[in-house]
């Protein structure tokens, strides 16, 4: 087996020194039924040709996004990672190393996650942000129990279209406090917060300033989510938040089916030592360097166990670096730009697709990502396009679709789509004349 | 204090800047089409600054390379953390999570063109339930204290199910933090059961504990101390008896697999580690992937999604009256799940009980050779990790702490440190089995010459250490008590 280095000689002379006959003397505590003295049923081991194979061979009965035009979104997006991000994140250094428990030893790692924390309070325009969270649905979750730590108050209210998923995992997360409820009204005097998503689940981009307001009012806490963390390289900053929760695999991160994704979270200082999650913090050595440290962990599971804020401990740290690595390219310059080109894209996409007869936009605004209401089932829809090679959205209630256009998108990519709608339509109308 | 221009490093030892000090200078490291600064239809004006550094594309290169040098990493030596299993990571297996046909795909794609992504989380869920012996596993927790809350969410809900909400959760003292904080998080108050002067659970105080409240045990076995419980079956039958379950903390799955299967030993739901026992790479902190295991009672309430076979189609069933429900975003982290079926085909059968042996046989060897210098708290064999203390030394002014700082001076990544709480001093040593003969005799002598100097009285070089990595030691009260969280262009200033 190519991974075990002890050959059968090492392993003799071992249990030698360790004074026993067979490496079954040292199971002496297992109680006798639960010893296996036959294998598993499962298969032998293989060699490294085998397993690419047959990996391979799953891989190869998916449809990547590369394979042709690609319009899904809602909360997962398609976009270019350079080849720099992934060479870095493979470098033995940050791939193989653990948790930065001895910082003598872990300052790429620390220094990482301090530019990490650094770009995402600069982004969210919050004072501070954590080490990262699993992902965007339950970084939420968390923002809506730290939300009712911080107040004392049971209530979380959602304003608007909040990603479904996003909800279903708040849901989960409180379903066990029988005093929390998840409600849709305006906040009132037991809320502990109110939560929104910019741009909303349907790609409208919301403005804060009356929420903010509702919150002032009421007592409550503001939780911005972002899911398209490249729309801040356009939108403004959510400042009027105290918490800003969401999504960052737009930067760095393969869409992966999913997962691992990269979750963040920041907010406003004076909710420091309620927040979840790791944090690193600037200090100095013995010799006065500057030097970063895992920080403030009495907030922690390791010390707090039963009353630490959260019981998150590994967290999404490679993909927090690859995020920090495409962010460093990006810069100041090309984040913006990224976010721009985005954003003309979907315009694009919202004009061709406005010609197509019967379908109509009902955004009054986008990023990224709008909905198209067609003369047709979109779940039907989108069934029909896949089998021609178009993942054309993902299919809302009834006739309408969400479309999400990236830097991905070609011109070309769109013009397939407007014709397979057109087609559709037309075929629709036919059959409403019959 | 940052980096002054000449001094950057000596020979291959290297300081590195923040990329925020690199100044903004209008470089760029990408190439992307020019807008065309069309009217915006976002309904807000353009955003004009973000504060984020502008370097080029080698720079950047550069710089995270230069930061990479700073790290430890377990392809650059020894890592033996306790409880962490940081074994070798194979690139095979970041070479088959990167094809475009597992990278490249979206969760919410129609069903037919994921089937391969499908048939991997479906084959992965087949390969833990043979493992465990439990016959129904989810991917979707994100890592391992993920595993633990939708574990002991579900075990809520088969109390739900049967009518009676019960309060409590019993834990024992040597439990990992994330057990008792998972156990909070679900809503329950935790009890904690001592240990006996032998480093496992006291049966009689758990018994005196167990009444018709208690929801649930959460066990780490082998448990933290090395140990492997040894009248476990007992402490599951007498559980089972009072109507609780039987939790189990998969962290140590490593001294087990392919060889025990926690089902024999009266488990009812476990986690599973796969960044430990599946070497899927640690990454600096994560991702991880904490899939559970739970026995054919409690699958009906797993979380969503689930995956069915029908024929020869997979299917993702997204909504389930009884599901305690979603737990995470979208399908779990799929990518930690092709990673580790590479890792179990790699293996086999055969392969996986030969890890759990090496391992065990490594701890073992260490333990053996470590005796005559360094206290031992508990008596007999260890499971794949073995326990020591600092008991012997610190009367010489040696702590655990002096110790492991030694080691990083000496070129080893020390060990776990003052964990389990249960012992004073402790130092949780998890060689793992892709380490060689030689390389535990390295460290083996590494710790036998600490022993030495201690007695030599030379504590104050000890005390001292270390010296030669990229940082002494840290000032960590300072960074507690004046938290500076990110940078500014003020903090460079001064």
């Amino acid at each position: 087996m190519r991974y075990l280095p002890l050959t059968p000689r090492d392993r003799t002379e071992m249990l030698k020194s360790i004074g026993v006959k067979a490496v079954d003397d040292l199971y002496v505590s297992v109680p006798k039924e639960a010893k296996l003295s036959a294998l598993i049923d499962l298969p032998a081991h293989q060699g490294e040709i085998e397993v690419e194979k047959a990996l391979t061979l799953m891989a190869q009965k998916n449809h990547p996004a590369a394979n042709g035009p690609f319009f899904l979104g809602a909360g997962c997006y398609n976009h270019h990672i350079p080849a720099t991000v992934d060479h870095l994140i493979q470098r033995s250094e940050f791939l193989t190393s653990y948790t930065p428990y001895q910082p003598e030893i872990s300052q790429g790692t620390l220094t990482a996650i301090f530019e990490f924390q650094t770009i995402i309070a600069n982004l969210t325009g919050m004072d501070i942000a954590n080490a990262s969270m699993y992902d965007g649905a339950t970084a939420t979750a968390e923002a809506a129990l730290m939300a009712k730590r911080v107040t004392g108050r049971a209530n979380i209210h959602i304003h608007g279209a909040l990603h479904p998923q996003y909800r279903e995992v708040i849901e989960t997360y409180i379903r066990n406090y029988s005093d929390v409820s998840v409600k849709t009204s305006a906040p009132d005097a037991n809320a502990a917060c109110v939560i929104v998503q910019t741009p909303d689940f349907h790609g409208e981009p919301q403005a804060l300033a009356a929420l903010r307001k509702q919150c002032d009012e009421s007592g409550a806490l503001l939780v911005v989510v972002v899911n398209e963390i490249l729309s801040l390289g356009l939108l403004p900053a959510p400042v009027e938040a105290d918490i800003v929760a969401g999504e960052a695999q737009s930067i760095g991160v393969p869409m992966s089916f999913g997962g691992p994704h990269l979750g963040f979270f920041a907010c406003r200082k004076q909710y420091l030592r309620q927040m979840p999650g790791r944090l690193c913090g600037e200090t100095v050595d013995k010799d006065g360097r500057r030097s970063f440290v895992l920080t403030l962990s009495t907030r922690e599971q390791h010390i707090r166990r039963e009353k630490a804020t959260s019981n998150i401990c590994t967290n999404q740290g490679l993909f927090a670096l690859a995020f920090t690595i495409h962010m460093s390219l990006l810069g100041e310059i090309g984040f913006k730009k990224l976010a721009r080109l985005n954003h003309e894209r979907a315009c694009l996409l919202a004009d061709r697709l406005s010609k197509v007869k019967n379908i109509k936009l009902p955004n009054k605004s986008f990023f990224n990502e709008f909905v198209v209401e067609l003369p047709v089932s979109a779940a039907q829809t989108v069934k029909e396009l896949a089998a021609k090679g178009i993942i054309a959205g993902y299919p809302l209630a009834g006739n309408k679709l969400l479309v999400a256009a990236t830097e991905m998108t070609s011109e070309a990519d769109i013009e397939v789509l407007a014709g397979a709608l057109e087609k559709l339509s037309a075929t629709a109308r036919t059959k409403e004349v019959a | 204090m940052t980096v002054s221009e000449l001094d950057k490093g000596r020979g291959l030892n290297v300081e590195e800047n923040l990329l925020f000090e690199k100044g903004t200078n209008g470089a760029c490291g990408v190439d992307l089409p020019e807008p065309k600064n069309t009217p915006l239809r976002t309904g807000f004006a353009a955003r004009d600054y973000v504060g984020l550094p502008e370097v080029s594309e080698p720079q950047v290169m550069r710089h995270f390379v230069r930061l990479s040098k700073l790290n430890y990493a377990i392809d650059s030596g020894l890592y033996p953390l306790g409880s962490c299993t940081m074994k070798h990571n194979p690139r095979l297996n970041e070479k088959v999570s990167r094809l475009p046909g597992f990278a490249g795909i979206h969760p919410l794609q129609p069903e037919g063109t994921i089937q391969g992504a499908l048939e991997v989380i479906y084959t992965v869920q087949q390969w833990l339930a043979k493992l465990s012996g439990l016959p129904h596993v989810t991917l979707n927790p994100a890592a391992g204290a993920h595993g633990e809350f939708a574990g002991i969410m579900v075990i809520h809900r088969a109390h739900e199910a049967k009518g009676k909400v019960r309060k409590t959760v019993l834990i024992p003292d040597s439990a990992h933090g994330t057990n008792p904080a998972t156990a909070a998080a679900c809503g329950y108050e935790t009890k904690t059961i001592p240990s006996t002067k032998d480093g496992t659970v006291d049966v009689d105080a758990f018994k005196s504990m167990l009444n018709d409240d208690v929801a649930a045990l959460m066990l780490t076995n082998p448990n933290t101390c090395g140990l492997f419980e040894p009248r476990v079956k007992e402490i599951a039958d007498v559980l089972h008896k009072a109507g609780a379950y039987f939790y189990c903390d998969g962290a140590n799955f490593n001294a087990l697999v392919g060889r025990i299967r926690p089902a024999d030993f009266g488990v009812d739901v476990m986690h599973f580690n796969l960044h430990k026992t599946f070497s899927t790479p640690h990454g600096g902190g994560g991702p991880g992937c904490g899939p559970i295991a739970v026995s054919a009672e409690l699958a009906p309430y797993l979380p969503v999604p689930k995956i069915v076979k029908e024929k020869d189609a997979y299917k993702l069933v997204t909504e389930d009256k009884d599901s305690i429900g979603r737990l995470k975003g979208f399908n779990g982290q799929f990518g930690m799940a092709v990673r580790a079926l590479a890792y179990m085909m790699s293996h086999g059968s055969d392969g996986l009980r030969q890890v759990a042996e090496d391992a065990v046989l490594n701890a073992n060897y260490i333990l053996s050779q470590l005796r005559d210098q360094y206290h031992v708290p508990f008596p007999g064999h260890c499971m794949h990790e073995c326990l020591l203390t600092d008991k012997l030394q610190k009367d010489k002014g040696v702590t655990t702490n002096d110790i492991a700082k030694t080691l990083i001076e000496y070129g080893i990544h020390p060990m776990t440190v003052y964990f389990p709480l249960v012992v004073q001093g402790a130092m949780l040593i998890e060689p793992t089995e892709t380490e060689t003969k030689a390389s535990l005799d390295h460290f083996i002598a590494v710790m036998k010459m600490i022993a030495e100097q201690t007695i030599a009285g030379n504590s104050a070089a000890l005390q001292n250490n270390p010296v030669s990595s990229p940082r002494r030691r840290l000032d960590e009260v300072q960074a507690a008590r004046n938290p500076v969280l990110k940078w500014t262009a003020k903090d460079t200033a001064a």
